[in-house]
């Protein structure tokens, strides 16, 4: 059952990424991305990390794939984009050089430590009876563990939230005549 | 009182500072007494110490005094220190006593002079300069001092420089003087790699090979040659003469010219260890240029310029006795010719003085009735240097004469010979001035004097240091004479410093050839300028010095002009050819390296990607990840 | 019965990850519409987030899952500032690329 499921997903996420990848709508790329998003999921399921999936599902392809099409709609940057020209003559190659490197290198990592032995983690006992409670055990284990080892962590991130909203607010605002602008882009478009 | 030595130095220092802050201030003559006042009290410190190192035993004479560490890099450690023993007493007590003499003769010289405390200036400076070369524990504080006496030497002949002549007779000093500079470094250099430490108590005590100690000595002797005044760089000391006449008695015969002197027994003991052949060297030279300079005096006119080349020509004795290796011989010469040569410069300055700035011998005559005691004292020097007994002169030319004859007997004879012409030239001198017709009225109307045309005796500030010589020149012969080992006062000074030696020859008959010729000269010259019986000989290529000067002249302007220009031609364009092609070279890596930044996202994440790739391929080759 | 065959280990997991990896990084690499470059970079972050829930499984160690927690959290601040400043940049030249944005060029 779990290979199956593994394989539909991972189908699911392979598909989508390509599809990213050689669009050439921007719409189609973000729905391509939905799939990718979705399958990713899944995974999670599949690996008992319940709330993560969740949390996937809602923020990642809930949030802010809407607000990638929000922003596509909103700037009207829906016209196809022309994947056969490329200015860059070295940039392909290059690009599949990369790519398939890095696959190579990592999966042979990968292959190479099958054999690592676990290391011993050892995790407070609330933790751990929180794991092994059957039904809502994920998030509790999870919680406690953000919120007693890594609160400084969850509280810097709340800052960070701010700031970001902040920070766009003020980036992406239409500028009052007469205001500084903070993105000035002069050269026109050929 | 023998730590005091630091105060020998420190006292015309503080001279020249004050001088330096408040001379203009001070005023004519207020600046002159002050600077003598500085050069007298180190001159009662030097008796001072004097007296009491003569109240050791001659073991414990030598105190060196270290006033700071100068150098401490790597192996290379000098202290500044001053090292007080016999030899640099000696020297000391004679270059602050005819010092101080001649600051006091020059606040009567230099009076209505327009840089009358600029003067007084450099001749504080030199007298620190001087002094710290005489009491230098180390080579590196000699050459300090060496090259301070050499630029208030360049100062103070320049010192009128609004006359092209002087300029340039100080550029002249400068330069030559910098050739035997060359000398006096690799002399250092040579020390230092052989022996480690450029002190003197380390570098006449080390076991030194033959070839370390030949070349130590004959690359000091060079520099000797530049600050002494010996062939092949005397050429400056003749033009020297256009300094005012003090700075001729005090640095270009009593004190400056004879610091290579003091160099050369200073390292008497790698003198004594080097080949044979270096003594030889500088003994030849000596006597060759005593010899040569002897026979152009004979001709010159100007008063100053018989003196000068009279002081070269002494300077050569001095040369031959340490090439002969009678070192206190060298230095009991050194001493006397001090006393007479100032005095004689000092005379011949008061000469000049009353005669209004006169120079020209030609144009002077029968000025002892009109300036008595210049006209004795001058005479007392005369007789001095002439070598009549029992002036000072005579005592230490013989002792010379005596260990040349130990050395080969044609060196005594070119030494006998020189002593006739010295006694010649001397003698005419003294005919020219003092005696005959006066023949400055004739020259008066071209003159254009002002108003007192008379010559008259100069004032008691000028006359009162040439007495005192005179006495010197008289009695200074009692501090060696030869008669026996407790009359040899000098010798038995200088004993534990200086490498001493014993003459075999026998004494009195040398001596007795000696004044004979001496008073043969002085016949000659009074029968040729005072009775007028025989003619003159005074032939121009001698008025010329031999054309040596306009050899060096036409050499410099010919080929060495050519190749400085080659020089110049070189420098320009392969050193500053390699370093701004350096430049450019730079510039064009750059312009190219430039192109990197295309401002592009998608090249820089290819580069970045491509950097992550190789960064993990290093991984697994080198740390075996795999 | 094929279920019986093999049963996925961590090893498939992380190998998933490592090629959507690097599908993401060709992505950047040969986009040029700023939005999908966006994109491709959530796919680069979501292959990580599979590899530390993997490992997370694997070791039996939570904090793997709480990492990606934070890495969800970042991501999402990262694209909404990422996407304010393309609508500025996109308000004034409607149809820029990124090769157009080269003022940086030396």
């Amino acid at each position: 059952m779990e290979l199956f499921v593994f394989i539909v997903a991972a189908a699911m996420v392979l598909v989508g990424a390509v599809g990213v990848v050689v669009r050439k709508h921007p719409v189609h790329a973000a729905l391509s991305l939905v799939m990718t998003l979705f399958g990713i999921a899944v995974l999670f399921v599949a690996q008992e990390a319940h709330f993560l999936a969740a949390v996937q599902v809602i923020v990642y392809a809930g949030a802010i794939v809407v607000l990638f099409l929000f922003v596509i709609m909103l700037l009207g940057v829906d016209n196809a984009e022309d994947l056969h020209i490329e200015p860059f003559r070295v940039q392909r190659p290059v690009a599949a050089a990369v790519g398939s490197g890095l696959v190579t290198i990592i999966g042979l990592a990968i292959i190479a430590s099958r054999k690592a032995t676990v290391p011993v983690v050892t995790q407070s006992q609330a933790v751990q009876d929180a794991a092994l409670d059957p039904h809502d055990g994920n998030i509790r284990a999870l919680a406690r563990d953000v919120f007693s080892d890594h609160v400084l962590a969850f509280e810097l991130t709340s800052v960070l939230l701010v700031i970001a909203v902040v920070a766009t607010v003020m980036l992406a605002r239409k500028p009052k005549p007469g205001e500084l602008v903070i993105i000035e882009t002069p050269v026109s478009v050929k | 009182m023998l730590d005091l030595v630091w105060l020998i130095p420190a006292l015309p220092l503080a001279g020249f500072i004050c001088i330096l802050l408040f001379g203009r201030k001070l005023g004519d003559p207020k600046a002159g007494y002050f600077a003598t006042a500085m050069v007298g009290a180190s001159f009662l410190v030097t008796v001072g110490v004097f007296a009491d190192m003569m109240s050791k035993t001659a073991e414990e004479r030598s105190h060196l005094r270290t006033l700071f560490q100068w150098i401490p890099v790597g192996s290379l450690k000098v202290d500044l220190a001053l090292l007080a023993d016999p030899l640099s007493i000696t020297m000391c007590l004679f270059v602050t006593g005819i010092g101080t003499l001649i600051h006091l003769y020059a606040v009567g010289y230099m009076h209505g002079d327009s840089k009358f405390s600029k003067f007084f200036l450099y001749l504080n400076l030199f007298a620190f300069s001087m002094l710290m070369l005489v009491l230098g524990s180390n080579m590196l504080v000699t050459f300090l001092g060496w090259e301070g006496v050499g630029t208030c030497s360049y100062l103070l002949i320049a010192f009128w420089h609004q006359k092209d002549s002087a300029a340039t007779a100080g550029k002249k000093a400068f330069i030559t003087n910098r050739v035997g500079d060359w000398g006096f470094m690799m002399a250092m250099f040579f020390a230092f790699w052989a022996v480690g430490s450029l002190d003197y108590s380390v570098i006449n005590h080390s076991l030194l090979s033959t070839s370390t100690a030949t070349a130590i000595a004959l690359f000091c002797f060079i520099g000797a040659c530049g600050k002494s005044a010996q062939l092949p760089l005397y050429l400056w000391l003749p033009d020297a003469m256009e300094g005012p006449t003090p700075v001729s008695a005090l640095i270009h015969a009593a004190t400056m010219v004879t610091a290579g002197v003091y160099l050369m027994c200073r390292i008497s003991p790698v003198l004594e260890i080097a080949s044979n052949y270096a003594g030889w060297i500088i003994a030849i030279i000596g006597a060759a240029t005593a010899f040569y300079a002897a026979t152009i005096a004979v001709a010159q006119n100007d008063i100053k310029k018989v003196l000068a080349y009279s002081t070269v020509s002494q300077l050569g004795y001095m040369f031959l006795a340490v090439g002969s290796g009678a070192y206190t011989a060298a230095l009991f010469h050194m001493i006397t010719h001090a006393f007479f040569k100032a005095l004689l410069f000092l005379g011949a300055g008061s000469v000049i003085h009353g005669m209004h700035h006169e120079q020209d011998m030609r144009r002077m005559g029968a000025l002892r009735k009109l300036m008595p005691i210049t006209a004795i004292t001058f005479i007392i020097g005369w007789l001095a240097i002439a070598g009549v007994p029992p002036f000072a002169g005579f005592w230490s030319k013989d002792e010379i004469l005596l260990f040349a004859y130990d050395k080969s007997p044609i060196l005594w004879f070119v030494g006998l010979v020189t002593a006739l012409l010295t006694a010649y030239y001397m003698t005419r001198q003294v005919i020219m001035v003092f005696y005959g017709k006066a023949r400055w009225n004739d020259a008066h109307e071209e003159h254009g004097a002002h108003g007192d045309t008379e010559p008259h005796e100069s004032p008691w500030m000028m006359v009162t240091p040439l007495m005192v010589l005179a006495v010197l020149s008289i009695v200074g012969g009692a501090i060696n004479l030869p008669f026996s080992h407790t009359t040899e006062r000098l010798v038995t000074w200088l004993e534990p410093v200086v490498v001493v030696r014993e003459s075999t020859t026998a004494k009195l008959p040398l001596a007795i050839i000696a004044i004979v010729v001496g008073l043969v000269g002085i016949g000659l010259a009074i029968i040729v300028y005072a009775k007028h019986r025989v003619k003159a000989i005074e032939p121009q290529i001698l008025a010329d010095a031999w054309g040596y000067d306009r050899a060096v002249s036409n050499f410099m302007g010919g080929p060495g002009r050519q190749a400085f220009d080659g020089l110049a031609w070189a420098d320009g364009h392969v050193v500053d050819g390699a370093v701004n092609g350096t430049g450019a070279l730079v510039r064009s890596i750059a312009g190219k390296v430039r192109k990197l930044q295309t401002g592009n996202v998608r090249t820089y994440a290819a580069a970045i990607g491509a950097g992550v790739v190789l960064l993990l391929m290093w991984f697994v080759v080198v740390r075996g990840i795999l | 019965m094929i279920a019986a065959i093999a049963t996925p280990t961590t090893t498939w997991y992380l190998l998933l990850g490592a090629v959507l990896f690097s599908i993401g990084v060709i992505g950047v690499m040969v986009r040029r519409n700023p939005l999908i470059l966006f994109m491709c970079v959530e796919l680069m972050l979501n292959a990580v987030n599979l590899t530390f829930v993997a490992l997370a499984r694997r070791f039996g160690d939570i904090g793997g899952q709480s990492t990606v927690f934070f890495v969800m959290v970042v991501a999402a601040a990262e694209v909404v500032v990422g996407l304010g400043i393309v609508v500025a940049i996109l308000r004034r030249k409607p149809h820029a690329t990124t090769d157009d944005m080269a003022e940086l060029k030396g």
